[in-house]
């Protein structure tokens, strides 16, 4: 799509570029090109000498046995955060939807987490979960589970799980919201004349009408999951106990940063990259965001 | 409502009810924990009712923060975390505006390189560049500085399109008319789009003032100053070791803080956020 109606002038438009431009190359273009050249790059610990390496960094990465399982966390991770995050807050816009009197109410309630920083989410959840003075670590305790996530890798992990989820609800459930608005009544109406019970009219009718919903919202709680949860790792389990929940974004800032390994910390920074430009690829040309029929 | 089910109705109201509880309930448990002293939070279990050293928590720490790990006073942490929240979002919807109305409404060379290279920036965020965007900033001299905090996150694709695609609805008989009254370029863009931007600008405002608030990777990486921290890196800097190593009711009463002026944001002005988050993914 193309204005038919058109300004002219032969510097303006650069100008106006100009300054989004020059941000851009400093501070995307500039380190993302630094990154690809440090990750062929060796660095002795001194950081006087480096060395031209080509791929090694990259078969180092693959041969180290943590490097692989933090793939796998990640995977896991970020499939209990989607799956979770989507499944919960389906049902409760399911049901928002279907309660006429407070509806509002239950919405303006159910939004707020968004408005919190994941660090935050993760201290509240670490401090409710904490081992020796957590309120519900005492309640489990009186059911006779043994928690404490500092030093159980599962533990640890569902709590960051439950972290996440608590804190992505809301914008899953606003989307779902939206979607379930959208639905027309006028096939649900026929589906109840017909005897279909409502959950069967839920099964048959609404959840295919939102896969389109569904399908965005998967992508988006994956990139969350993959990215933004930065914050909850490292206020709460900082990628331990071992490796149980160090996700790849953690790893990259933790070698990078604290271990001061800049040649492996720029692979790791080259390949999520790789999977940043997948799941961009994926939404953009797979998601139709808009709910059709 | 399709017809009437009072059992689930009723079966509906509960689930909801025990959604809103849960999801409350961290938030609750903070609050009461803000308003008691170290030693009742650690007697096991702590008490759920509000405690009466609401005043003691919140002033000591607005006034000169925790006595373990970092001892920056809430206060200006709060302002520094309000720099970010004002800052990036105005930025952000000044350098956005301004090149997707270059992209719309003008026809030059390079054009759609410019185009790409904006579309670009959404598949580098910070955490594949955090190394050698740290590099930049030093080489620049921009740590512990509010330029540093904020320049580099202003840049936006997102921003960009959501203009572009705004601009794109605007009929084309506005920017017509306005030529043949001999309006300039300028003229027609602050006479005319940027009035007409208003609602979009709103919201995309909110969106971007809970991003710039709730900062994270960015702050923890050029801060080391502790007259930098903003709020959210406070807290995890007060987190110094175990359980019974931290003040938490001092933590506590920083997370209240940290969590109220977005959460008020995003609940005062629900229409412009529900826009906001709608619009602005992609």
């Amino acid at each position: 799509m193309e204005k038919r109606v058109v300004f002219r002038s032969a510097w303006l438009p650069y100008a106006l570029v100009a300054p989004q431009i020059v941000i851009t190359i400093l501070f995307f273009f500039w380190p993302a090109v630094q990154a690809v050249w440090y990750s062929f790059q060796l660095q002795d610990a001194f950081g006087l000498k480096t060395q031209f390496v080509g791929l090694q960094n990259y078969a180092n990465l693959f041969k180290d046995g943590n490097y692989v399982d933090s793939f796998k966390v990640t995977a896991l991770f970020s499939v209990l955060v989607a799956f979770f995050g989507i499944a919960i807050s389906l049902l409760l816009a399911t049901m928002a939807d279907r309660v006429l009197r407070g509806a509002m109410a239950y919405k303006t309630l159910l939004i707020w987490p968004y408005a919190v920083a994941p660090a935050i989410a993760g201290v509240l959840w670490a401090f409710l979960f904490a081992p020796s003075i957590g309120i519900v670590t005492y309640v489990l305790k009186g059911w006779g589970i043994d928690w404490n996530w500092i030093i159980k890798g599962d533990q640890a992990m569902l709590l960051v799980v439950i972290a996440a989820v608590w804190n992505q609800i809301s914008y899953n459930f606003l989307f779902f919201l939206a979607g379930l608005q959208s639905v027309p009544r006028s096939l649900i109406e026929a589906a109840a004349i017909d005897g279909a019970s409502p959950l069967r009219r839920f099964w048959t009718i609404v959840f295919p009408l939102l896969s389109p919903t569904t399908f965005f919202l998967l992508v988006v709680n994956i990139v969350f999951a993959f990215f933004a949860t930065f914050g909850i790792i490292d206020a709460t389990t900082q990628g331990g106990p071992g490796q149980a929940t160090n996700i790849l974004v953690y790893k990259v800032y933790h070698d990078g940063v604290k271990a001061a390994d800049l040649g492996g910390s720029s692979a790791q920074s080259v390949i999520l990259m790789f999977i940043v430009i997948a799941l961009t690829v994926v939404q953009f040309r797979f998601v139709e965001r808009k709910v059709q029929y | 409502m399709v017809e009437n089910r009072p059992w689930l109705t009723f079966m509906s109201q509960a689930v909801l009810i025990l959604g809103v509880l849960a999801v409350a309930f961290p938030l609750y448990v903070t609050f009461i924990a803000s308003t008691l002293t170290l030693e009742q939070i650690m007697q096991v279990p702590m008490q759920l009712t509000p405690g009466n050293q609401l005043i003691e928590n919140y002033s000591q720490v607005l006034a000169s923060g925790s006595t373990k790990g970092s001892r920056a006073a809430a206060s200006s942490m709060l302002f520094n975390s309000l720099v970010m929240a004002l800052v990036i979002p105005l930025g952000k919807m000044a350098i956005s505006v301004i090149s997707a109305f270059a992209i719309v409404y003008f026809r030059f060379p390079l054009r759609m390189f410019f185009f790409w290279m904006i579309f670009v920036t959404l598949m580098l965020p910070v955490e594949v560049r955090i190394i050698p965007t740290f590099k930049v900033i030093a080489d620049l001299g921009m740590l512990n500085t509010y330029a540093g905090l904020t320049i580099p996150l202003i840049a936006s694709a997102t921003a960009t399109f959501l203009f572009r695609q705004f601009f794109m609805t605007i009929p084309d008989e506005l920017a017509e008319a306005a030529r043949v009254d001999g309006a300039s370029p300028m003229q027609f863009f602050v006479d005319v789009l940027l009035p007409l931007s208003k609602t979009t600008m709103a919201a995309l405002f909110v969106i971007q003032f809970i991003y710039g608030w709730n900062q994270y990777l960015w702050p923890l990486l050029i801060t080391t100053d502790e007259s930098m921290y903003t709020t959210v890196i406070g807290i995890k800097r007060m987190i110094v070791g175990s359980d019974a190593a931290n003040e938490w009711n001092l933590i506590m009463a920083t997370a209240i803080l940290a969590m109220l002026p977005p959460a008020l944001v995003v609940i005062l002005m629900q229409k412009w956020f529900v826009k906001g988050l709608v619009e602005t993914e992609k």
